[in-house]
């Protein structure tokens, strides 16, 4: 792999300009309180001075509401038009470690076994992902102990490392160095350049070391099915989809047709086990009737049963459902009651 | 702040003891700063885990809903006035519940710290009788308490319960209120375009987690209107036409019985202003049947009942 580059912080403007000229560039924006990943326009300008999107940028690629196809009906015929692809080139800059992981896991779900989901495989292979290391985790990450890191690489094609006035890219994937080759006038890093990057990662790293306990959570969940505690856990939750529609790594969706007599569209949407629906039957009969079975599914499913097919927790530690759920039910706290089982 | 918390653990163990409630709702320390969790007392024991300061801003009545147990809840005078619409609703049994009172002024809304921070995280957050002093990585404010207040606490006008079965600590003045509606009434003062314009900014916001919906304490539907399927009643897209047929009906729906607790807005993860809608049509029906909702157990919805003195200019001949 290339050696790792410098850029100076008062040239990011540059640096997005060059990615621009083959790619449409999409960054985190100040929208509101809160930034989101958007598209960038022409010449402007954005800070990586943020600790991450409300969002994450999984909307990218499995949008909240995505047409499959749309139909006209005439007396004749119906004539149905398929959604146009995703071809053009693009490049997402600022991704933080934990979402670009969570990626890797979307990819898995969506490209493992027969059915290979298109629509989303599509918009990952003609993107290329920049990331953001975590110099200060916040005080709601827990990416180390579930394996990843905040100057983790996976699912990254270069990794941004900010040491003080300058960033030092690291290329991760041949994809990362066709770009950062383009780049022709970046500096290489120098020996005491890595040093800092190293420290910082050491610091980061430190930071998280304690942030939650995990060790055979799997295998304890194996046995957990019918086990008291779920009917307190669920106790104060709400049954609202907050947790769900922030994560990085659910990937449920429903699938609607909306009809009229002359035409209409199918529609995938996010949907989430946290709602009633999700599993009501067509009976009638929902075997997850109550907040309980739908709050113990989504444990289960993150923590034992996605391990069981992928070898990994379906959770990054990206912390947004600690931060944004309307009860403070805090999956950390979720875990260690479990844990202590 | 401290005697109120002390007298609430006084009562509550007091009514487990003496059995006349089978269980406490109140609130106990969130696992974040300025953040409250609900918290689920059964054993007089246990009592100590109840807290009581600026951060308890769940409605906790929606707990009361399909309880069979007796309950005794603490409620703010929002609080208590959502249990009043429940009761009156049937939908929470008068002998099941003692409603124990608490005067509230006003309570946080972290969001609003949160925005002056750009993007740097709350450590620790220690609240005094009108400071809110905050600290996180390399930074420490003291911020004035009152304008940190949720939207709601700044428009109230029942901050003490009207409705309660015992009262913890000494009434609070309430607030004077010429300036309740006038957030709305800016928005009243837009031409068409621009209320369209301001409302399609909002609601386009939307990502359809319906967590105002679930957090509000009026909106108990066993089914609400957005899950019915056969047929689909309403599209389930975050299009702005879908968020948008949402959030009006949710706020129709709402009409006559809310109480302005705010907690829609605040625990909205995408920020959208929904007391714009609900404030909104609250003063309607302020206006059309001077009514607020949750003040009486005699009370009867007014859009539940006909009243020969009802206006009815909108009846076009």
């Amino acid at each position: 792999m290339t050696k790792s580059k410098i850029l100076e912080k008062d040239r990011l403007k540059d640096f997005i300009d060059e990615l621009s000229k083959e790619n449409e560039v999409l960054a985190p924006i100040k929208t509101n309180n809160y930034f989101q990943f958007k598209e960038l326009s022409q010449g402007e300008e954005i800070s990586l001075d943020y600790q991450n999107t409300k969002q994450p940028p999984k909307e990218v690629f499995l949008p909240q509401t995505e047409v499959l196809f749309t139909y006209r009906t005439d007396e004749e015929e119906i004539k149905i038009k398929a959604s146009p692809s995703q071809k053009e080139k693009r490049v997402i800059l600022g991704i933080r470690p934990c979402d670009a992981r969570a990626l890797v896991l979307l990819d898995r779900f969506f490209s493992s076994g027969d059915y290979k989901d298109n629509l989303y495989l599509e918009k990952r292979e003609n993107t290329a992902i920049i990331g953001l290391a975590c110099n200060s985790p916040l005080s709601t990450c827990f990416c180390l102990p579930l394996g990843g890191s905040p100057f983790g690489g996976e699912g990254l094609d270069l990794l941004l490392k900010d040491i003080n006035d300058k960033y030092l890219i690291e290329t991760i994937t041949n994809q990362g160095e066709k770009l950062i080759k383009k780049v022709k006038w970046l500096k290489d890093a120098t020996k005491e350049d890595e040093e800092k990057a190293k420290t910082k990662k050491e610091d980061a790293e430190n930071a998280l070391k304690n942030a939650l306990t995990v060790k055979g959570l799997k295998n304890k969940l194996d046995s957990m099915f019918e086990a008291p505690l779920w009917d307190q856990i669920h106790r104060k939750c709400v049954g609202c989809g907050v947790c769900s529609f922030l994560c990085p790594t659910c990937t449920c969706f429903d699938v609607l047709d909306e009809m009229t007599p002359s035409g209409g569209r199918r529609v995938r949407i996010w949907d989430t086990c946290q709602f009633p629906l999700f599993t009501k039957e067509a009976s009638g009969f929902n075997p997850r009737p109550s907040s309980k079975e739908r709050m113990r599914q989504r444990i289960m499913h993150k923590f034992n049963y996605f391990p069981k097919d992928f070898e990994v927790f379906s959770c990054v530690g990206c912390g947004r459902c600690i931060q944004a759920c309307p009860v403070n039910l805090d999956i950390r706290e979720v875990i260690t009651t479990i844990m202590a089982n | 702040m401290a005697q109120i918390q002390d007298s609430i653990r006084e009562i509550a163990e007091k009514l487990l003891k003496e059995k006349k409630v089978d269980i406490i709702l109140g609130y106990e320390k969130g696992t974040l700063p300025l953040r409250t969790t609900p918290c689920f007392v059964k054993n007089p024991d246990d009592v100590a885990k109840l807290v009581w300061n600026d951060c308890c801003d769940i409605p906790l009545s929606k707990y009361l809903i399909d309880m069979t147990q007796k309950a005794g809840v603490i409620a703010k005078g929002c609080d208590a006035r959502s249990i009043v619409v429940c009761i009156n609703e049937k939908q929470i049994d008068r002998d099941n519940v003692v409603i124990i009172g608490v005067p509230c002024q006003g309570i946080i809304d972290r969001k609003k710290i949160e925005a002056e921070l750009n993007g740097k995280e709350i450590l620790e957050a220690e609240v005094t009788d009108d400071r809110v002093l905050i600290k996180g990585k390399n930074f420490e404010r003291t911020l004035q308490k009152k304008s940190y207040l949720s939207d709601s606490c700044v428009t109230c006008k029942h901050r003490n319960p009207p409705v309660s079965d015992i009262m913890v600590g000494e009434k609070v003045p309430e607030q004077d209120q010429k300036e309740e509606f006038a957030e709305i009434m800016k928005i009243e003062a837009k031409s068409p375009d621009e209320r369209w314009a301001f409302f399609s900014k909002e609601l386009e916001k939307c990502i359809r987690c319906y967590a105002c919906r679930n957090v509000c304490p009026l909106c108990y539907c066993s089914e609400c209107f957005v899950d019915k399927t056969m047929p689909l009643w309403f599209g389930k897209t975050n299009d702005v036409s879908d968020t948008m047929i949402y959030h009006i009906v949710r706020a129709l729906h709402v009409a006559g019985r809310c109480v302005d607790c705010g907690a829609c807005s605040r625990v909205c993860p995408m920020d959208i202003n929904l007391r714009a809608l609900t404030k909104k049509i609250e003063k309607i029906v302020k206006d059309r049947f001077n009514h607020e909702a949750g003040l009486s157990l005699e009370e009867t919805p007014p859009l539940g009942t006909f009243k020969l003195e009802d206006t009815q200019e909108f009846i076009i001949e």
